[in-house]
This record gives C-alpha cells, structure tokens and sequence, in this order.
C-alpha cells in the first residue's frame, strides 16, 4: 500500500501530508519530486498544497506542466485514487484532469479560516466512509480557491454526481458553493480545504474525526482493491 | 548617506593610506548604524544575554535555546521601517524574507512568523490606510508563499507615525542540536553566493535605513521573491542534512560587503573574491554596486572544495543560482577583485567594527509634567463609550489582518492567533509560546516603566497559554540618537529591560536597534517591541468554550493607571497622566500562581487585561463565546478607585481566570497559598455585557452589538473608510 506525494517546487504542504499519512494512518508514502516518473506499483497519489512555482502566471498552471503530471494522468485513467489539496486541486484542474477553474476569491484577498463542509458525493475513495450530507469543519488557505464553472457544465456536474464537497454557506463565492470535484469516473478528488490540517485533535479545535474519515475512506478502498 | 568627515579621517589612518571608491562603498554600508550599531552597541550590552538554555555560537544571526530532548529553538526579530514607509508592500515582504534567512542561516526550520505593525491615524489619514493595507499583503503574500504560518503580531495607529510605518517581523525556527551550523572556515575552503541573483535594488540600503527618511529613494527598497527563498530553504536545509555547510550567512543590510568582512571577522579568516563570479541580474553592473545591492534571497556559504559538487547538485535540482566567488585565506583580509584587478583590499576588523560611539543624553524637557492629569470631561453613558473604545481601530479585532496571513501551514498551531500567544506543537511534546509587544503611547509618558510594561505584558500573554518564559527578543525603535533627549529615551528604555530581565532571569537571545525613525513632525514615540519566546512542557491552556455560570476571577490588583489608555488618548483625546508602573513582586507572585493552576486542568481560559483595560479584557471574554457576563466593579482589588479607572486602567500584571464554578475552590486554594491579590467579580450567562458597581448598572450592551462593532469595525475602515 504505496501513497505518492508528489512535491513540485513551491509546494508547502507535502511534509504536512507525508506526517498525517505516515505518522496518523501508518501509511507507507513517498515523496516523488516532479521531475521523477512515478512507479507502477503506487497505489494512490496526493498533490499536495503550497505555491508550485510561486503562483507565478496563475496558481496550478506551470506545474501541470511537471514531467511527473503524464504520470498522473496515466494512473488516473487507469482508476488509481488521485487527490489533489489545494494548491493540487488548482494543478489538477490546469493539466485537464478536473473540470472547472479556481479564481481569486471574491474578497481578493487570501482567506485562512474554519469552514463547513458538505459530503455531496460518498462513492469515491476518499469520501467513501461518510454519510451524505455529513458535515466536515475543515480549514482553508488559499487566494485563489472560488471554483467557477459555467451553468451547461455545472448541471453537468451535477448530473453525473461530480461535486463532491460544498460549503455550508458561501465563503468566497465559489459556483454552486462548491469546495471540491471529482472526475467522471470519481477516482480523481480536487478540493479546496486542507484535510490533513484537520486530522488531529491537537490543532483541530473543534472535531476531528470527520477529516480523518477522508483518509479512512483512501484505507478502506485499499483494503478493497488489496 | 555615506561617511563622516571623521570617519573617513578614521579609515585613512587605520589603513594608511586614501581608500578606492569600491572600500569607501564598502565601509560605508558596514559603519552604517543599521549594520555597525555604532550609537547603541556599548549600551546593549547591558543586557543579560546568557542563560541555562541559550547556546551561544560565533556568527549566529539569530538566538538559539535549548528546548530539551535534543531539540532547539531560535528567533531573531528585524525592522524594515524605512523600507515600508516608501513602499510598504516590498519593504514588509523583505522584511519577513530577512528575518527569515537569519533563522535558516543557524540550520534551523523557520516555522513561525509574527508582525508588529505601526502606522498613522487611520481614521484620518489616507496614507496610514494605504501604508497598512499593502504591508499586510506584503507580508501575506511572502509568509503565505513559504508555508511559514504568520501567527501573532500586532497593529497599532497613532498620529507619531503619520507618514511613516513601523514594520517588525520576528521569527521563530525549529531544529535538532546536531544540525546547529557551527560556524567554521580554513584556508583553501570556498565562499559561495546561493540563490537570487544580485541586481540594482536595495543599493544603499543599510545607509538610507540609517538616516531620516527624507528622500523616497524606491532603488534603495529591495524587490520580494518569495518563490525563490522557498527554494532556498529547502536547498539549505538539504544541504545542512548532508552537511556540506562550513559556515553560513544571509545577505542582508549592506549585502555582499556586510556578509564577507562579518563572516570573515567572526571567523578570524580572510576572504579573497572576484565580483566577475558574482551571478547578477544584469551584465554591466559596477564592482561598487555588487558590494553594496541589497538584492534579496541570498545565501553566503563557506563549504570545502570537495563537498560543492554535491552542493550544486542540490542547487540545480531546486535550479537557483550557485557561485563560487571566492576563497578562504588566514590573512584577515577582505580581498575586492574583479578579474586580476584589485577593488578593495581591506582588513576585516577594520570594516566590521565601526568606532563605537558614546552619544550625550538628556531628559526630554516634555517629560517634566507629562504624568499630571488634567480635567476630563465627565462620562455621561459608560456603554457608549464602551462601544467607541470596542470600534477604536486599536482594540477592534484584528481578524482582518491574520485571516489574511495562512497560520494553520506546517500543522504546528495549537491556539491559533486573535487570543493572547499563539502556541506551537514541538516534535518533542513540548509546546512553544510566543508573543511580541510594545506600547508606544506608555513608553512616550514614561520610557522606563512603558518599556518594562512590553516587556511583562509580553510574558503575561505566554504565561496565559501556561509556558514559563525562557528567552525574549528586544526591538528598540527610536528617532535621531543625535539629539540628546531622544538617546535619553532609549537609554531609560534599555535600562527598564535589563532591570526586568535580571530580575526575571529571562536572557535577550536577540535583538535589533533600529534609529533614526523620523517623520515630517518630528521622532516618532519610544517604539521598544518585546518578544518573549515561553516554553510549556506539558499542557498548554487551550481556549474552551465559556458557558453559563461558569466563574470569572480577576488576579492582580488594578491601579489608576490610565497614562497612554486607548480610554485617554482615544475618548479624551489627551496625552498624559500616569503610566502603568510594574511591580516585579507582585507581577512574578501572579505569574506563578497562574503558572501553577493550568496544568491542573482547572481553567477553561485565561486572559490578560492590556489595552483598554479590564472592561475590554471581559468583554473579548463575552464576544469569542457569545455569552454575556455580569461583572460587579466593588468586587475589584483596588483601592478606591473611581469606575473610569477601574473599568479602563491597563495595570500590569492583571489576569482573568474563567472556571466551571466546581473548581472554585481548588482554584482559590492555589491563589490564597502564593498570597495573591485576586478576587471573584463576576460570572457568565446571559445575552448582556454587564458591568456593575453594587446593584448600579454601569455598562449594559448587548454581546451580537458589540461582537459585530468590535469584529467589523477595522475592515470596514480599511475597505470603506
């Protein structure tokens, strides 16, 4: 049971991530950086958040253009569970492996607070443990992180059930209040909100335990597919 | 904005003979007060510095304390006034980037980032608006962009810093021992310049940082990449896991120049190196100008011939720049080449030490009634002006500026910003807290007990989280030196902070004096901001949620006390009166009991009274748990005081405990064996901010009214003001 964090330069969050996976859920992950090719043995891959490449031109975009993003795409075609946080979910949008962009929040200013989310969706691999409709407290940090789609497309979403996670109430006047996607096939999650920020009891001051079930839901698919 | 007629008379006589324009560059960057501290280094040492925790190392840019386990801690803390002040985006990006490297430069993580921000009436003043707007993004958008969680700080307006910004960034890092730099060179070692490439910007700015602000020179503010220091980061510490770093510094305040003679200096080596290696961002650059750009996102490393290799390797996987631009000899020289041709050729200890100077001082004249009261106009509707000083841009929340700044990056923060310290989780299960504070309208009526009032208020806001204070960090801002009165000040100051940190045995790991903070009306006030790093070995007091009944204790005694109070200078609109005095017996009785009763688990939070006093204190209380409060004001240790004072003295030294009434007892228990002063004034419950005096009701404001005046008040002043 192999997890890959991929790390780009100007990531930020990927020690974060490596800590939740391999210290909370005794996961095996490695780091790959984005010039590496990822194995053929990985059995999911996160895109952690931070500033790849600064933000520079628009936040994803140069690094969708990484050496290791054929690589992704490739295990995403072939159903491997792929999740981008954040400054992934921006990466994941920009190299065509999720519907949609994220733009500036309606503020225009960079936001770092507690949300509420809505499981939308509870059929992908990371989501498979909650209930619909579940509520998770969650923070967020980002600048550019109001996803926006235009009507055709969102109905679209929401026709083939790809909206996995929605705020509660509107916080930076994303679409549809929408925090996260998935693609068509839902083994590819982009979402706004850092998770592994979550996890823990210590830096969670309110609960825990629905953040954690996004990581329980990645284990339990992996036992499945084991 | 270069050398003194009798410096350069110095510099002739010491080296013998006319120096070249490239050495005139040099030494005047270096004999800057912003590098040499030539007008206040023979008073810093005053300070006590050493401590059972402190490790000292030559070359270190920033503190370092041990926290146990094999762990350490360091902080430095930096101004970048002048720079904000013309272009407050850029200066305050720099200045978290600057701080920043002198963290990495011992071999430690940057893992937390605070700011004290100082600006004009903002109420009144366009420009205090546009300065403080575009600092906080600069700082949001540097800190943000590292992954480095800015979780404390501080924002203050008053009228002394009327086109003028104070821009103060403290940092904090995180390592092992083992992985401490231990400065060290021999001859035949190589001297490599890591990162950015040097460039025109920040020419000249450790001499402009040096002398009133008076010409708006933008070339000499230097230009933010945040990308590039995130990359530097992770190089270093790459390189520091491989050990391949001899010796290292960052380029800060007189660049290329400062970094060589200082690193050469501590080390007792030479350095020879040729401006040709030097990577720059454009091709005609002058020797001159390469030795004194203030270029950002630069790294001076000492490693050996054999180790590079690799150090390159690591450069070109995160594809910064890496050049060799000189190497280590034992003749103490700073060797200036470009090619085969000679630029300067000085001895280190010549340019790295400036003549110290030994300024006259003498009480400011104002000072001479400053402590007398006058008249003030009664108060007709103590709620009303409850809700003006709830609105006042200095006490308002402050959530406009940290929900800006990421504070939860690096999953360390525990008790996140907007409560008295933010506190951070450590690998080895301990807690680390810290807060910076200053107090400029205390230390203008009184610049002894204003400075120690930072000082102790700083240590009450970690005491609060439940860690011992175990280092601070001292910033002592002030105007020209030159004029008598105003060194008086930073001397009264200076003396007031080593009087509290001998008697506190708590050691300055670090510290930055930065002068000459002149606006078009004269010096700005006494500006000293104090850092004090805690340490909880524990169980940190992590805010809980106040529910109905639960019991409100006040510990200390509360004072008439109202010099340099929002409640004088914001209501009454007067400067004056008497300036909250600390007693250290008394202060350091309260800190032990309060120290005493968190690890006991039997508080739900504890909070300190600072800026508008008790009322504000109790009212912060109500609106972060929406819950009202009845406080009866008789209950109160005072000796007879009248309401104003009571309700708005900001005495030192005061907490507030909030506790299920259940452990009422076990609570009073602790407090009455260390003697302290305290008493049970209130409770919580309700949907009112009460503040009686007997059954006569003094204050009576709804908590939603007040939470939304208090929580919006800033933003829409910055936004729609």
């Amino acid at each position: 049971m192999k997890v890959g964090v991929v790390v780009f330069p100007g990531s930020n969050c990927d020690r974060d991530m490596y800590h939740v996976l391999t210290d909370v859920f005794n996961l095996d992950a490695q780091y790959y950086w984005h010039e590496k090719s990822l194995p053929k043995n990985i059995d999911a891959v996160i895109l952690p958040g931070g500033f790849s490449y600064g933000d520079r031109l628009r936040a994803g975009v140069i690094a969708a253009h990484s050496p290791i993003i054929k690589d992704v795409q490739k295990m995403a075609r072939k159903g491997v569970p792929v999740l981008g946080v954040c400054n992934g979910f921006q990466i994941l949008v920009e190299s065509g492996l999720l519907p949609g962009v994220l733009l500036k929040n309606e503020s225009l200013n960079f936001m770092c607070e507690w949300t509420n989310l809505i499981v939308e969706n509870n059929k992908t691999p990371f989501t498979n443990q909650f209930k619909l409709e579940q509520k998770i407290p969650i923070p967020i940090a980002n600048g550019e992180g109001r996803y926006y789609v235009d009507d055709d497309t969102l109905k679209e979403l929401q026709k083939k059930n790809q909206i996995v996670f929605r705020y509660d109430q509107v916080v930076n006047g994303s679409s549809n209040r929408i925090a996260g996607v998935c693609n068509e096939d839902g083994n590819v999650v982009g979402m706004m909100p850092h998770p592994e920020r979550a996890v823990e009891s210590e830096i969670n001051p309110i609960d825990n335990k629905p953040s954690s079930l996004i990581f329980e839901s990645l284990l339990s698919k992996m036992g499945v597919s084991n | 904005m270069s050398l003194e007629p009798q410096e350069l008379t110095e510099l002739k006589s010491k080296i013998g003979r006319d120096p070249t324009s490239t050495e005139l560059q040099i030494v005047a960057a270096e004999w800057s007060e912003h590098c040499s501290y030539k007008s206040s280094k023979r008073h810093l040492k005053m300070l006590p510095m050493k401590g059972p925790l402190v490790i000292t190392e030559k070359g270190y840019d920033s503190g370092v304390l041990d926290v146990g386990d094999g762990y350490v801690v360091t902080a430095h803390i930096e101004s970048h006034n002048h720079p904000s002040a013309v272009e407050p985006y850029g200066g305050a990006a720099t200045g978290v980037g600057g701080v920043i490297r002198d963290i990495l430069s011992a071999g430690t993580r940057p893992i937390a980032i605070f700011d004290g921000l100082r600006f004009g009436d903002i109420e009144k003043d366009q420009q205090a608006k546009w300065l403080f707007k575009n600092a906080v993004t600069g700082i949001a958008d540097y800190g943000n962009c590292l992954g480095i969680p800015t979780i404390g700080g501080e924002v203050e307006f008053d009228k002394c810093y009327e086109n003028y910004a104070l821009v103060d960034v403290a940092a904090v890092g995180f390592g092992k021992k083992e992985n401490l730099i231990k400065n060290h060179a021999k001859k035949g070692d190589i001297v490599v310049l890591m990162g950015g490439s040097t460039g025109r910007d920040g020419i000249g700015g450790s001499q402009f940082a040096s002398d009133s602000l008076e010409s708006e020179d933008r070339s000499a503010v230097q230009i933010p990449d945040p990308f590039i220091e995130k990359l530097i980061i992770e190089a270093i510490l790459e390189a520091r896991n491989e050990k391949l770093i001899h010796a290292m510094k960052d380029l800060g305040g007189g660049g290329l120049s400062c970094a060589i003679s200082e690193t050469a200096d501590a080390l007792e080596i030479g350095i020879e190196m040729d401006v040709d290696k030097v990577h720059t961002r454009e091709s005609d650059m002058h020797p001159d100008e390469i030795m004194v750009s203030e270029s950002q996102e630069r790294m001076l490393i000492v490693t050996s011939k054999t180790k590079f290799k690799k150090l390159q390797d690591i450069c070109k996987k995160f594809r910064i720049g890496c050049s060799v631009i000189g190497t280590v000899k034992s003749d103490n020289q700073m060797h200036v080449k470009k090619g085969k041709k000679t630029f300067a050729n000085l001895p280190t200890d010549v340019v790295a030490n400036a003549t110290l100077l030994d300024l006259p001082s003498k009480e400011p004249t104002y000072l001479k009634n400053i402590e007398k009261e006058k008249k003030l106009k009664p108060i007709s509707d103590y709620s009303k002006t409850m809700m003006k000083l709830l609105s006042s841009p200095n006490i308002a929340s402050k959530i406009w500026v940290y929900g800006q700044y990421d504070h939860e990056v690096g999953i360390r923060t525990v008790v996140k910003p907007g409560r008295d310290a933010s506190v951070l989780r450590l690998d080895n299960g301990k807690f680390l807290s810290v807060k910076i504070d200053g107090n400029p309208k205390q230390c203008y009526i009184n610049p002894r007990e204003g400075a120690i009032g930072c000082f102790e208020e700083a240590c009450r806001n970690v005491v609060c989280t439940g860690a011992k204070p175990i280092g601070m960090l001292d910033h002592l801002q002030f105007g020209n030196p030159k004029d008598p009165e105003i060194f008086w000040t930073f001397l009264e100051s200076l003396k007031g902070l080593t009087d509290f940190a001998k008697d506190f045995k708590i050691p300055c790991v670090g510290g930055k004096v930065s002068l000459y903070n002149e606006t078009p009306d004269g010096p700005i006030k006494p500006t000293p901001l104090i850092g004090v790093i805690g340490l909880i070995d524990k169980t940190p007091q992590i805010p809980q949620r106040i529910t109905n009944d639960d019991c409100l204790i006040i510990v200390g005694e509360t004072k008439d006390e109202l010099g340099g109070s929002e409640y004088f200078e914001y209501i009454h609109k007067f400067i004056g009166g008497k300036c909250p005095a600390v007693d250290f017996t008394e202060s350091k009785k309260n800190m032990k009991s309060v120290l005493e009763i968190i690890p006991k688990k039997l508080l739900k939070s504890v909070h300190d009274c600072s800026k508008g006093g008790l009322a504000v204190a109790v009212s912060e209380l109500s609106m972060n748990n929406q819950i009202g409060c009845k406080v009866d004001l008789n209950k109160v240790p005072a000796k007879k005081l009248d309401v104003d004072r009571i309700l708005f003295s900001e005495s030192h030294s005061r907490y507030l405990l909030t506790f299920d009434k259940k452990n009422l007892t076990k609570v009073e228990k602790i407090l009455k064996k260390n003697k302290t002063s305290y008493n049970i004034i209130g409770k919580f419950g309700g949907q009112q901010i009460q503040f009686t005096k007997g059954t006569k009701s003094i204050i009576d404001l709804r908590v939603d009214k007040a939470q939304k005046m208090w929580l919006n008040s800033l933003k829409d002043l910055v936004l729609h003001g």
